[in-house]
């Protein structure tokens, strides 16, 4: 029986062999960090044969972490093999799992068609067009905040701002955006986190965000093809004609990536800058950090701790053998904490040197087709503060999400001053 | 030494000379080359180093090989075309003395 949460306490009396990382209270609490740090130095490629997502490879060193996301023809991210994340819906009860194709849970050739359908709105080229909007939206949002008084920094910049942003990708109408929030949060919720009371619950609420779009995907599909999401996917040869439950997961994705993603990192990133002042003066001294800021950022935060890959066949990594079949976790918020490849990774440094070389975006044909976005809006947001407030301090303990996956903060309270 | 001449996206060159055995990501990254991102450090992972090289070049430098790591990642490259490259994987030599390789609007 592998350890279990009352277990947390006392991490060093645990033999390594019994250790299941894999417990969405130990992110809850933020204590993930000493886990990684152990198996990282006893048991880098770690086997746990029992928890609440079943067995699991944990793989916690940055070049394993390379090796496994550069041979996907061994380690498959295949839906049907239960996908990109630790719990599959085999964990979710006999009514509530819903398999979800999309295309980051897909194989090559599939997923390369996929991808290339929507790769344009995130493009350079799109992104230029999108920048003065953004910072507009920016610069609004931060003018409404209250001075001086406490308020929740989560609800009212980091989730306001991203779900504007994919309001905007999406065209979706824009009174109901705070259901895109919403969605992705159920997406990656469970009954135990509260997010949702049941895992049928959850499927009813992604099929009511199936049917929402469905209306919009309709209407663009009569229309002229057009620069957003919906319009590409409805127009788009490999996306046009997706089954139900694969335009459904293809959804779900692209409210999550453009979602959990950003927002975690603009709350993580001022939690960052919180507790380390002497980084807040060096920004405060030389703005024009903030682009190697950002980068550092989301390497600190790193927003989504792990993706998971299923083993086509037996291989070998960092000398253990994962038998065909093995769930394989690469647990993204370890590897960003590697000392032997990333130089004091336990510093929250601003002018970090190489601060481009991280791996919360992932490698290979996976990473983040976001990534360029995220960092623009991240960007936008620090010039604008640095414009308008003196200095963000953060008040009281945030609240981290309960969830392996989703590596963030549901609530932070802070007051900004002028 | 080996020169390479880099043209960005709004016809602004940079020339630099690098010794052989240098990878044409590192010339750029190394000497601060403007439009070379690099994330992985080079090792052919990300795609954030591509380039297209000039048709005078493209016969010496090669294509990318059909079917490698570097093919697969560069399908995904805005506006690929068939003299996209990922710098990393080329390698300078006096061979290449004079390369011009031009770059795209922004790595992505």
């Amino acid at each position: 029986m592998a350890t279990q949460l009352a277990d947390i306490a006392d991490l060093k009396s645990i033999p390594v062999e019994d250790i299941n990382v894999a417990q969405p209270a130990i992110f809850a609490a933020g204590e993930e960090g000493a886990w990684f740090e152990r198996l990282r130095r006893e048991d880098p490629v770690h086997y746990c044969h029992d928890s609440q997502f079943g067995a699991y490879w944990s793989i916690t060193k940055y070049k394993d972490i390379m090796d496994v996301e550069m041979n996907h023809k061994v380690f498959s991210s295949e839906s049907s093999l239960g996908g990109i994340t630790i719990s599959d819906p085999e964990y979710m009860g006999e009514d509530g799992g819903l398999e979800l194709p999309m295309f980051i849970a897909m194989d090559p050739p599939k997923h390369d068609e996929q991808r290339k359908t929507v790769s344009p709105i995130v493009a350079p080229s799109h992104l230029q067009l999108l920048a003065d909007g953004i910072r507009e939206r920016a610069g609004e949002v931060l003018d409404e905040l209250p001075v001086g008084e406490e308020f929740d920094w989560v609800d009212r910049v980091s989730i306001e701002l991203t779900t504007q942003m994919l309001a905007i990708l999406f065209d979706f109408p824009w009174e109901d955006r705070r259901k895109l929030t919403r969605w992705s949060d159920v997406a990656t919720g469970s009954p135990e986190s509260g997010v949702v009371e049941s895992w049928d619950q959850r499927k009813q609420e992604l099929f009511e965000c199936a049917a929402y779009f469905q209306k919009l995907w309709d209407e663009r599909i009569k229309g002229q093809p057009a620069k957003d999401l919906i319009s590409m996917m409805a127009h788009g040869e490999a996306t046009k004609n997706m089954p139900y439950m694969e335009f459904l997961g293809n959804l779900i994705l692209l409210i999550v990536g453009g979602n959990d993603t950003t927002r975690n990192s603009i709350s993580g990133g001022l939690l960052a800058l919180h507790e380390h002042p002497e980084e807040y003066a060096k920004l405060k001294a030389d703005p024009s950090l903030i682009p190697n800021m950002v980068s550092e950022m989301i390497r600190w935060q790193t927003p989504l701790a792990h993706m998971r890959r299923t083993a086509l066949e037996d291989c070998e990594v960092g000398g253990k053998l994962i038998k065909k079949g093995d769930k394989v976790v690469m647990w993204y918020i370890s590897g960003n904490r590697d000392e032997d490849s990333i130089d004091n990774p336990n510093e929250f440094l601003i002018d970090r040197k190489k601060a481009r070389q991280h791996l919360a975006f992932g490698f290979g044909i996976h990473r983040c087709v976001g990534n360029r976005l995220a960092e623009m809006q991240l960007q936008i947001v620090w010039e604008e503060i640095m414009k308008r407030f003196s200095h963000i301090e953060v008040v009281g303990e945030p609240t981290r999400v309960f969830s392996t996956f989703v590596r963030g903060y549901s609530h932070m309270p802070v007051i900004v001053h002028k | 030494m080996p020169k390479i001449t880099f043209v960005a996206h709004d016809g602004t060159e940079h020339v630099v000379e690098v010794e052989a055995g240098t990878t044409a990501r590192d010339a750029a990254v190394d000497n601060e080359i403007p439009g070379i991102d690099g994330d992985c450090g080079g090792n052919c992972a990300c795609a954030t180093c591509h380039i297209f090289v000039a048709d005078d070049w493209i016969n010496a430098v090669g294509k990318a090989e059909p079917e490698s790591i570097e093919a697969e990642l560069i399908q995904f490259a805005d506006d690929y075309t068939e003299n996209s490259r990922l710098a990393c994987q080329i390698t300078m030599s006096d061979e290449l003395d004079g390369l011009v390789l031009n770059m795209p609007l922004a790595q992505h």
